[in-house]
């Protein structure tokens, strides 16, 4: 069988905040938004070999081999001082998987977990390996009854959800903001795609949660809040919404200048949004 | 003979302990003031050096460490020498268990062991409404934690899915007393789902109950049972523990010249040591201190044949780091397979050690090895076999990395779990993670979720806010914050490393 491969940031294998019970999450590289609000920057580009993080790292676990970035996992300490060298937002540690790779881990770890997220980056980027692998794990009887879940930016065609959604159990939508304007401003792109991302998730009864971060005077703002109940009230009946605050961890440039959400302007939004009908609303566990 | 006054007298007059607790502490320098039973030299010299270790029990045992009575004898057949008849009601049986407790030793003092309460309660439940038991049961817990409050005090429930276990669980979450510790044996083929999602949800509550995985305790005892007790000591039901020494894996493999020497040599020899003392302390409890002549014996709530002795080892991280270290070879104990190997191997070496020394008035015969969870005095070491604190890695791979341990300590063996409170959102996770670790082989499984105020420390429960009190100079209610305060103070307990997985990804996160 010739599978498709994907490029992986990460694989954890403790995760209770992406979909219920505990879930192996896949950190697929590469994202086609730029958001400057990211607390995973490092996974947006793609490494085109240029070799810039080599002289950063301080145990020589970087080199180039035959014009490829070579990366010897076996000599990394995380410091991940590499990610900071790095000038398109590559990840040199990100490792090519195969879909069989990943069910050898599921089949490891499968009394430990409810499912499989993938995440990233925006996995819809490597629609084929995703779909690929979601197949893989609803035909393998040893797998039965875990979940797979995808956590999107939205940003992938109403065809593209198509197959997807068929070997997909829940979606988990980022909306990054309501009013073009400021959603342009924020990811460098339009979010119709992510509107009708989450229509068309919905229509499909997979649409799991929808996703919404809170930075002071931007996302905040009456009209923004406005515009998520009517969408969320539209879709029609009780939409579980996850509101993140923004925080400062990981962030890159001019968001690093930004306010953190204050815990008591998210609980604020998360009573509107309850009052208006629309829940469970989560809010973060942790307050940065 | 001569006391040191001074000591006494720091007791006397210390003012963040009670009259009780300043009664308890002259006893314990009175009992210390007589000479330790016969040691010969050598286990006296491991003794000094603390290669070996009693505990700090005591040097005239006149009570097994640890009781279990079988308390279903006074509820059907009422007692003599308490005067108590048989209990027909459930407020009978109540403040008969009430009476029992009192008379029931351990070397805290306290008892440790309330029994296995659904098995005890039900019969007596025929009739009772859900909101009466839910009342009595109540004060019953308000009354455990007040008159005995003692974490190493702990009561047992399940398998099975009942009323009263329900009604308990639901008690022990609105209170989040420190007693009782509270243990849920948890078995796939006879618990529902429904009551294990209960206990779970307790555990992101109040981080109790602790789960037992009940299968595999039942198949290491016998038809008359077994308990959970004190700090996650599985023993005989209606019988107990003499006594528990422990060995200080460390010092062993400080004095050893490489892996094979500690294996062939120093181990066996420290094992050997480790089992005089214990028969040491246990030929006085049992030939001298006429313990056994009591009416709990005569009664028959527990039987001098059922008492074991508790073989505990501590410091597993750190033997193996300095075994490996010594060849050269910078262990990460935990985190590496070959670290992890050098570890179950010590493990299985200590079972078949073990084995190999028979007892006298030891239940079977030979000791039972325990993962030993540690006292405050512990600074640098880590207890049993467990990754020390701040380098834990997942949990899913922290359970994989101490799983096979697990079959070599039948007496007890826990590991706590640290996780984040973004759990408390999706308690399904712990669920999946409990289920896990006993497919695994884990024998228990206990979680301490992040910001909650009781946590676990050694293995006994504490109230955040009582530390912090207490280290405010006022006194502490309860025993155990004293020795916790102590913990929290000398080893990096509560900085077992919360793990903010959400934000696992962003650079440098977790360092
Ligand atoms: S990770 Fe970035 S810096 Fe390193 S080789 Fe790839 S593109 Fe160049
Ligand atoms: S994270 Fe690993 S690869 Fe990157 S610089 Fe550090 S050691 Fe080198």
């Amino acid at each position: 069988m010739n599978l498709p491969q994907a490029r992986i940031a990460k694989i954890l294998l403790w995760s209770c905040v992406d979909g219920p019970g505990n879930r192996l999450v896949l950190f697929l590289q590469g994202c086609n938004f730029a958001c400057a609000a990211c607390h995973n920057p490092h996974t947006i580009g793609q490494c085109n070999d240029c070799g810039d993080c080599i002289p950063a790292c301080p145990t020589a676990a970087l080199s180039l081999a035959g014009g490829r970035l070579h990366f010897d996992p076996a000599r990394c300490t995380q410091c991940d001082d590499c990610l900071a060298a790095c000038p398109i937002s590559a990840n040199p540690m990100a490792l090519p998987y195969s879909v069989a790779d990943i069910l050898t881990l599921l089949h490891r770890h499968r009394a430990f977990l409810s499912g499989i997220t993938v995440s990233g980056g925006e996995p819809t980027l490597q629609t084929g390996f995703v779909t690929a692998l979601f197949a893989a794990i609803r035909e393998d009887p040893d797998l039965a009854g875990l979940t797979c879940f995808v956590d999107s930016n939205g940003h992938l065609g109403a065809l593209g959800w198509q197959g997807l959604l068929s070997v997909t159990d829940g979606v988990m939508l980022d909306i990054k903001a309501f009013g073009p304007a400021l959603h342009l401003a924020m990811t460098g792109r339009s979010n119709a795609r992510s509107l009708a991302s989450a229509k068309i998730a919905h229509a499909a009864g997979k649409l799991y949660e929808l996703r919404y971060l809170i930075v002071p005077d931007q996302t905040d703002s009456p009209g923004e809040i406005a515009r998520l109940i009517r969408f969320a009230s539209d879709l029609g009946g009780p939409q579980r919404i996850r509101l993140n605050a923004f925080h400062h961890q990981g962030v890159r440039g001019v968001a690093a200048d930004w306010l953190s959400a204050p815990r008591q302007a998210v609980e604020v939004v998360a009573e509107q949004l309850r009052h208006a009908g629309l829940g469970p609303v989560i809010v973060p566990a942790v307050w940065l | 003979m001569t006391f040191e006054t001074q000591g006494l007298r720091r007791v006397v007059n210390n003012p963040a302990l009670s009259a009780a607790q300043k009664a308890r502490a002259l006893s314990i320098e009175a009992e210390n003031a007589m000479p330790y039973p016969q040691l010969d030299a050598e286990t006296h010299a491991a003794l000094e050096a603390r290669v070996i270790c009693d505990m700090y029990e005591g040097h005239a045992p006149y009570r097994p460490r640890y009781v279990l009575p079988d308390y279903g004898v006074v509820l059907t057949c009422g007692s003599d020498w308490l005067e108590l008849p048989v209990p027909q009601t459930l407020d009978e049986a109540i403040n008969t268990l009430m009476i029992a407790y009192h008379h029931v030793p351990s070397v805290t003092g306290m008892p440790v062991y309330v029994g296995q309460l659904d098995d005890l309660l039900l019969p007596f439940c025929e009739g009772v409404s859900d909101e009466a038991l839910y009342q009595k049961l109540k004060l019953f817990w308000r009354y455990i934690d007040r008159v005995l409050p003692d974490a190493f005090l702990h009561a047992n429930i399940g398998p099975s899915d009942n009323r009263v276990a329900r009604t308990i669980l639901r008690v022990d979450a609105e209170l989040g007393q420190i007693a009782p510790n509270l243990t849920f044996r948890y078995d796939p083929a006879i618990s529902t789902e429904a009551i294990l999602a209960q206990a779970i949800a307790n555990i992101t509550i109040c981080s109790k109950p602790h789960i037992a995985n009940h299968p595999l305790h039942a198949a290491t005892f016998d038809a008359r049972g077994y308990g959970i007790v004190s700090c996650y000591n599985a023993l005989p039901q209606a019988g107990g523990a003499s006594t528990l020494t422990r060995i200080n894996l460390l010092e062993v493999a400080k004095r050893s010249h490489d892996t094979d020497d500690f294996l062939t040599n120093t181990l066996p020899q420290y094992v050997a040591l480790n089992v005089r003392l214990a028969q040491a302390r246990i030929d006085y409890l049992f030939d001298q201190s006429g313990f056994f002549d009591s009416f709990l014996v005569t009664e028959g709530w527990i039987d001098r044949g059922r008492f074991t002795a508790m073989f505990g080892i501590f410091a597993m991280a750190e033997a193996v780091n300095h075994l490996l270290l010594k060849s050269g070879n910078p262990g990460r104990y935990g985190r590496d397979a070959e670290a992890n190997a050098l570890g179950h191997a010590i493990s299985a070496r200590l079972t078949d050690l073990v084995a190999a020394q028979p007892m006298r008035n030891v239940w079977r015969d030979r000791a039972m090895l325990h993962s030993q969870a540690g006292l405050s005095t512990d600074t640098g070491l880590t207890p049993g076999v467990r990754i020390p604190y701040g380098t834990e890695p997942d949990p899913v791979v922290h359970v994989l990395a101490l799983a096979p341990h697990h079959q070599y300590y039948p007496s007890g063996i826990s590991e706590i779990l640290t996780l984040d409170e973004t759990v408390k959102a999706n308690p399904a996770a712990v669920m999946d993670l409990c289920k896990g670790a006993f497919a695994s082989g884990f024998r228990e499984f206990t979680a301490n979720i992040g910001g909650n105020d009781l946590v676990r420390v050694t293995g006994y429960m504490i109230r955040l806010s009582d530390v912090a009190r207490f280290n405010a100079l006022k006194g502490a209610r309860t025993n155990t914050t004293a020795l916790g305060a102590e913990a929290a103070k000398l080893t990096a307990i509560l900085d077992r490393k919360p793990r903010v997985v959400a934000y696992e990804l962003a650079a440098g996160a977790d360092r």
